[in-house]
C-alpha cells in the first residue's frame, strides 16, 4: 500500500507543478493540434481530407507530441537539480519511476484529448459508440509510450544531445504499439470489431511487457 | 597468439570470399524459378544471419555489463553494435537489389524486411548513442540493447499477425535451405562460414580498438586526477 501511496505522491507532485504553469499541457496540446491540421492538409482530395489516412495521422500527432512532453517533464527535474533529491528520498526508484509514468500517462491522454476531436473533425468522421473502443485504444497506447518513454527520458537525463537523440532511440522500440495502434483505429473506423479487440488485446500485452522489461532495467540504468 | 589471430581469420575470410565468388558464379547450377538473380543469396543470407549474431551478442555483451558492471562487457557490446550496422547495412542493399530482380520493388512492407528494418534503426540509433551522448552513456546504451532484442520477437509477431490478418508474405522461407541442389548447398553453407571468419576479424579488431580507446581514457582522466597531466 506504500507502495502506490509513493506512487500517488510522485505522480502527483508532478502534475500539481504542470497544473501551476500548464506550459507542457499548452504547448504540447498545440504541437498536436498544429500536426493533425498539416496533415489534414497533406491528405486532400476533392476538398475532404482522406479517412484512410487517420489512423496515421493521429497516431503521428500523439508519439510526437507526446515525445515533446517528455523531454519536457524531465527538463524540469534537471533545471531545478531535483533528480538527485528526487532518487534520494526514502522511496523505491521503482515508486519514483512508476509515479513520473503515471504522470506522463495523464499528459499523453491530455493530448489524445485534442487529437481525437480534432480528427474527428477534420477527416469528417461520425464513428457513434465506437468512439469508446476508439478511446480504449489511445489510453492502452499512451500508458505504452509512457513506460518506454520514461525509461528512456530518464536514462537520457545527463546525456549529451539528449533531445534528439530521445525520438531516434525511442521510435524504433516503439513500434510494435504504434503498428497495433494504428491497425486498431483503421479497425474501428472500418467498423470491424473483430480485428479492432484482436488488436487492442495485443496492445495490452505490449504494455505489460514493456512495464516488466521497464521495472526490471530502471533501478539498474538510471545514472545518478 | 593474438597477433596471428586477427591476420589469420581475415586472409581466411578473404580466401573464403574468393572461393565463394567462383562456386557461386561457375558451379553452382541456376535457380529454375529466379535464373541468375537468385545467386546474391549466396551472399544475402548470410550477412542477415551475421547481423543476428552481433545483435544477440550486443545484447547479450550488455545483460552482462549490466549484471557484472565490468567495461569488458561493455567493450564486446560496443563492437558488436557497430558491425551490426555494417551486416545490417549490406543486407538492406543486397536484398534490395534482389526484391528489384526478382519482386519488381525495391521495398516491400513484409514481415521479415519490416522486422530486420526496424532492428537495424534500433542498433544505428544505439551506434548513435555510443557516438554522441557523451560520458555516462554507457549504461543507457546497454539498457538500449536489451529493449532493441526484446522488442525484436514482438515487432515480428506484430507483422506477422498484421500479415495474417492481410494478404501472404512474398519473402522465400526458411526451408528454402533445405530445398536446394547439393552444390547449392555447399556453396551456401562455405559463403556462411566465409561471413562469420569476417565477423570473427572484424569483432576482435573492433573490440581490440574499443578497450584501447577506453584504457587511454581511463589513464588520462587518472592523469589529470594525479595533477601529472594538464588538461
Amino acid at each position: 500500500m506504500r507502495f502506490f501511496r509513493l506512487v500517488a505522491a510522485v505522480a502527483g507532485k508532478d502534475l500539481k507543478v504542470e497544473l501551476r504553469s500548464r506550459e507542457i499541457l499548452y504547448t504540447m496540446g498545440l504541437f498536436a493540434a498544429v500536426i493533425v491540421v498539416v496533415f489534414s492538409f497533406a491528405f486532400v482530395k476533392d476538398q475532404t481530407a482522406l479517412v484512410e489516412a487517420v489512423p496515421g495521422v493521429a497516431w503521428a500527432a500523439v508519439v510526437f507530441a507526446g515525445t515533446i512532453g517528455l523531454g519536457r517533464a524531465f527538463d524540469r527535474e534537471r533545471e531545478g537539480d531535483t533528480m538527485r533529491a528526487l532518487l534520494l528520498a526514502p522511496a523505491p526508484r521503482l515508486a519514483v519511476f512508476a509515479g513520473k509514468t503515471v504522470a506522463v500517462t495523464v499528459l499523453v491522454v491530455a493530448v489524445e484529448a485534442v487529437v481525437l476531436p480534432l480528427c474527428l473533425l477534420f477527416f469528417n468522421l461520425d464513428l457513434g459508440t465506437a468512439i469508446f473502443d476508439l478511446a480504449l485504444v489511445l489510453v492502452l497506447g499512451a500508458i505504452g509510450f509512457a513506460t518506454v518513454g520514461t525509461v528512456f527520458a530518464a536514462m537520457l537525463l545527463r546525456t549529451q544531445s539528449r533531445d534528439v537523440l530521445l525520438p531516434v532511440v525511442l521510435y524504433p522500440i516503439l513500434v510494435p504499439m504504434i503498428m497495433a495502434g494504428t491497425k486498431a483505429t483503421a479497425a474501428i473506423l472500418a467498423a470491424d470489431g473483430g480485428d479492432a479487440w484482436f488488436w487492442i488485446k495485443f496492445l495490452a500485452a505490449y504494455d505489460a511487457a514493456f512495464a516488466v522489461a521497464a521495472l526490471w532495467t530502471f533501478e539498474a540504468l538510471v545514472i545518478e | 597468439m593474438k597477433r596471428i589471430l586477427v591476420p589469420g581469420l581475415a586472409a581466411l575470410a578473404a580466401a573464403g570470399l574468393a572461393v565463394t565468388l567462383y562456386l557461386i558464379f561457375y558451379w553452382a547450377p541456376l535457380e529454375r524459378t529466379l535464373n541468375f538473380n537468385q545467386k546474391i543469396f549466396y551472399w544475402h543470407v548470410p550477412n542477415w544471419f551475421m547481423l543476428f549474431s552481433m545483435v544477440f551478442l550486443c545484447g547479450g555483451a550488455s545483460i552482462g555489463y549490466l549484471v557484472k558492471r565490468d567495461a569488458r562487457w561493455d567493450d564486446v557490446a560496443h563492437a558488436a553494435g557497430q558491425l551490426a550496422v555494417l551486416f545490417g547495412a549490406i543486407g538492406l542493399i543486397t536484398g534490395s537489389i534482389w526484391g528489384k530482380a526478382a519482386w519488381g520493388h525495391w521495398w516491400k512492407w513484409e514481415l521479415r524486411l519490416t522486422t530486420s528494418l526496424i532492428l537495424w534503426l534500433t542498433m544505428l540509433g544505439y551506434a548513435l548513442v555510443r557516438r554522441f551522448a557523451g560520458a555516462g552513456s554507457e549504461r543507457l546504451a546497454a539498457g538500449l540493447a536489451v529493449f532493441g532484442v526484446v522488442n525484436v520477437p514482438l515487432v515480428y509477431f506484430a507483422v506477422k499477425l498484421a500479415d495474417s490478418l492481410g494478404q501472404a508474405s512474398a519473402h522465400p522461407k526458411t526451408q528454402v535451405v533445405a530445398k536446394l541442389t547439393a552444390e547449392m548447398k555447399t556453396t551456401f553453407q562455405l559463403s556462411v562460414v566465409t561471413f562469420m571468419l569476417l565477423g570473427a576479424a572484424l569483432l576482435l579488431v573492433r573490440v581490440g580498438a574499443i578497450r584501447d580507446e577506453r584504457r587511454l581514457r581511463e589513464l588520462r582522466e587518472r592523469g589529470l586526477d594525479a595533477g601529472i597531466l594538464d588538461s
